[in-house]
């Protein structure tokens, strides 16, 4: 058997790469079984989950000793809320246990593998552009239902529940199909800012109407300012996000709720195209081209050098863009205006949610831990060492109480207490990220002019229907 | 002196076929099991056979992705090869001859050094470099000076028309001083004599490169050719860095390699990806064996 050229200049490139190809194709079949690894063992899990005597000062049962895992996501927070706020107070709580912290800017590369191999951390904040998406982890029962911990006295006042201690819908932003997975800690208001300086300087004041809105940007056209803008390259879902608040003040907040139902016809309803009428006339006429092809803070950057006047986001962009901006600067949120007179929310409805998720990972050895770690987080003193830290409020109600917010923060609070009742929450985009996708491309795709309000509409309805089909997808109402 | 040997050979293959198997054949081999279940990447796989595959017959940013392979297989290599050619010829044949024997053109020695700068920088620096250049507004490389002279800017990224051919000239860009070497090494295997013969019954230089130097080059050419229609079928980095809404506009520049990463670590459908991933290694698997079977050829021996 002499298959090895005598000679090797016989052996040309082309033979080798032949054989190269042919070697490959061969082996790929005999290893086969080699195959199992990666995605076998993962239901197993920790087969001991730690557990303590319950007692007043442990109502949930902790195991005193038991240590426990803390993944923070290292992103606009940071993460030293965690490290010198919250863990010290698990420390007081639990002086025998120990904890190991690791923070990540990746959640989902550090983390999908540890929850393969069924040996997850048992807290994580997942967040951030790479995160784990939630409603594959409830669909597969990773996580840990709250109930139990909502249900709990809180730390500082025995009498009341740790629900009790919250803004109401915080329980609710984080459910699935009506069960508590997921903790978001850190109020959220959306709408649409401008800096209150400029504002001042030229005369201007936010619009309430939409003919006062397309007078104003009218006016700011004329200064040689562009009036509108979102960042096209990676941060569309600012703009969806306009639009499905606009729609949701002129049709009533079910609007979205059969959006987030998949329900026949959602994205079809009147209120959903005349909001993206509206909104594809001022990407027309007000928003620059070239914003399609820039990233979040490249807009955000020309907004602190006033060259943009509005622009769509949630009260996070204040700390975001601390750096950049100029002293005087002024950051004030205005909500969503109204589109006519007979729309269903008056104007200073907006949408406002608890962000930035924790949660309990269900497998993982001390999921108890997990929930009492999180009951620290929400009682008063973890509450205000965080907004102490991060400037931002959390869903504790008596947290943010007499802190001093900066100007941006302190008028979204001011816009939300205005709003009173008419505040209103969206899911989709959480609970189906190709849904979230599309929204985002027809929304460049709409305010760049190269469909209409009815295609934009109809698009999106047919990847919902498309979703809603798809057995492989799990589904959730609300 | 043949037994003993292979032992000896076997040796040697121990390690680097270890390696390859556990890294190489093994995520390949668990690919395909991977692409017949339904799987999150959280808890144990479900079997749903050939779904994911009957899936893929009706996705649109599939075929769209698929679609633009075909176009970057047909552009890539040809564009890339006939300026590397021509860099190539003028900077070993393309000057005056001293002695007999062809020299390249002037200061042919700096931009062989020029011409390879691209290959030396990581795929996704160039990409964030790139950013710079197409950036439509007035801080961008080119549409700063086109707005100076008050001209419109030219959007780049963002005209779908134009996206797909902005991503090519990156490619081409990057790829031109590997091959610019490659072409130059063969070139230099081809003896003196030949051109000298064919200088003295009066060859032109673009004689002398399509009768002497291309016929001779021939294997070299193919092999860059299977090098570059492999390229065409990732081109995932510079798409994921460069392009807008990752691949886009609405899907304008999206590659295979783009759809897998959002099925896999967007939507966490690791099982629907890896059909794509499957799909996309036996595009590559094809055209390799298509592109070894059309330009077979006799080689010309010297």
């Amino acid at each position: 058997m002499s298959v090895t050229p005598d000679n090797p200049a016989e052996l040309s490139r082309r033979t080798l790469l032949g054989r190269a190809a042919a070697a490959g194709l061969l082996a790929t079949p005999a290893v086969g079984l080699l195959g199992a690894c990666a995605t076998s063992g993962s239901d197993q899990g920790s087969s001991t989950r730690a557990e303590g005597t319950k007692s007043a000062g442990n109502p949930l049962g902790v195991a005193e000793d038991a240590p426990l895992e803390v993944v923070i996501f290292n992103g606009g927070y940071g993460e030293k809320y965690a490290t010198d706020v919250h863990q010290p107070l698990y420390r007081k709580a639990f002086p025998k246990a120990e904890i190991k912290h690791q923070s990540t800017q990746a959640v989902s590369t550090v983390l999908q593998p540890r929850f393969a191999s069924g040996n997850p951390p048992e807290f994580v904040n997942n967040s951030g552009e790479k995160l784990i998406d939630f409603g594959s982890l409830v669909a597969d029962g990773q996580l840990m239902d709250l109930t139990e911990m909502w249900d709990a006295p809180s730390v500082g006042d025995p009498t009341r529940k740790v629900r009790d201690t919250v803004v109401p819908g915080t329980v609710e932003a984080g459910s699935f199909n009506g069960k508590p997975y997921v903790l978001y800690y850190v109020s959220t208001v959306f709408g649409i800012w401008y800096s209150g300086k400029l504002f001042r300087d030229n005369g201007w004041a936010p619009a309430k109407t939409w003919s006062e809105f397309t007078a104003l940007l009218d006016k700011i056209k004329a200064r040689g300012i562009t009036p509108y803008g979102y960042a096209g390259a990676n941060a569309a879902y600012y703009q969806w996000n306009v639009i499905l608040t606009h729609a949701a003040k002129i049709g009533g907040t079910d609007v979205l709720k059969n959006i987030d139902n998949l329900e026949d016809g959602a994205w079809q309803q009147d209120a959903v195209r005349q909001a993206a009428e509206a909104w594809a006339e001022i990407g027309a006429k007000y928003v620059d081209k070239s914003f399609e092809g820039l990233k979040h803070t490249d807009v955000q950057l020309r907004q602190n050098q006033y060259k943009l006047a509005f622009y769509p986001s949630g009260d996070w962009l204040e700390g975001e863009q601390e750096k950049d901006t100029p002293p005087g600067f002024e950051y004030q949120l205005m909500p969503v205006p109204s589109l006519t007179s007979s729309d269903r929310l008056p104007a200073t409805a907006l949408r406002a949610t608890a962000g930035e998720g924790y949660f309990v990972s269900a497998k993982s050895k001390n999921p108890r831990g997990g929930l009492e770690y999180m009951r620290q987080m929400l009682s008063v003193a973890g509450a205000k060492g965080f907004t102490e830290v991060v400037k931002a409020p959390t869903v504790v109600t008596a947290g943010s109480e007499g802190f001093a917010f900066p100007p941006g923060v302190a008028s979204s609070q001011a816009a939300l207490k205005a709003a009173g009742q008419d505040v209103f929450n969206l899911y989709f985009d959480g609970w189906y990220k190709e849904l979230d996708t599309e929204a985002r491309t027809a929304t460049n795709e709409l305010m760049f002019g190269r469909i209409s309000a009815d295609a934009f509409c109809e698009r999106l309805q047919k990847r919902a229907d498309a979703i809603a089909k798809d057995n492989s997808v799990a589904k959730f109402t609300r | 002196m043949r037994h003993g040997r292979y032992p000896f050979v076997v040796g040697f293959l121990v390690a680097p076929v270890t390696l390859y198997v556990v890294f190489v054949i093994a995520p390949y081999a668990q690919a395909f099991q991977i692409s017949m279940t339904n799987w999150r990447g959280l808890s144990a796989p479900r079997w749903v056979g050939f779904d994911n595959y009957r899936r893929l017959l009706d996705d649109g940013s599939f075929w769209k992705a698929v679609q633009h392979h075909g176009v970057l297989l047909l552009a890539l290599p040809l564009i890339t090869i006939a300026i590397a050619l021509f860099f190539a010829f003028l900077l070993n044949v393309g000057g005056k001859s001293s002695g007999g024997q062809r020299q390249g053109v002037r200061g042919a020695g700096f931009y062989r050094v020029v011409f390879f700068f691209p290959q030396v920088l990581a795929v996704a620096i160039i990409a964030v470099l790139f950013q710079m250049v197409y950036r439509p507004n007035e801080s961008g490389l080119v549409n700063g000076v086109l707005m100076k002279l008050g001209l419109d800017p030219v959007l780049f990224l963002i005209r779908p028309n134009l996206a797909l051919w902005s991503i090519i000239a990156v490619l081409v860009w990057q790829a031109v001083g590997f091959y610019v070497v490659l072409f130059s090494a063969g070139m230099a295997a081809i003896p003196g004599e030949i051109y000298e013969a064919a200088e003295m019954d009066g060859a032109s230089r673009v004689t002398l490169f399509f009768r002497v130097t291309l016929p001779l080059l021939w294997d070299t050419l193919q092999v860059a050719w299977v090098y570059l229609g492999i390229a065409a079928f990732d081109a995932f980095a510079i798409v994921a860095v460069l392009s807008v809404d990752s691949g886009g506009p609405d899907g304008a520049t999206t590659v295979l390699a783009m759809e897998i990463y959002r099925n896999a670590f967007v939507y966490s459908k690791y099982g629907y990806a890896s059909a794509m991933g499957v799909a996309l290694f036996f595009l590559t698997i094809t055209f390799a064996a298509l592109t070894l079977r059309l330009t077979k050829r006799e080689s010309v021996e010297y």
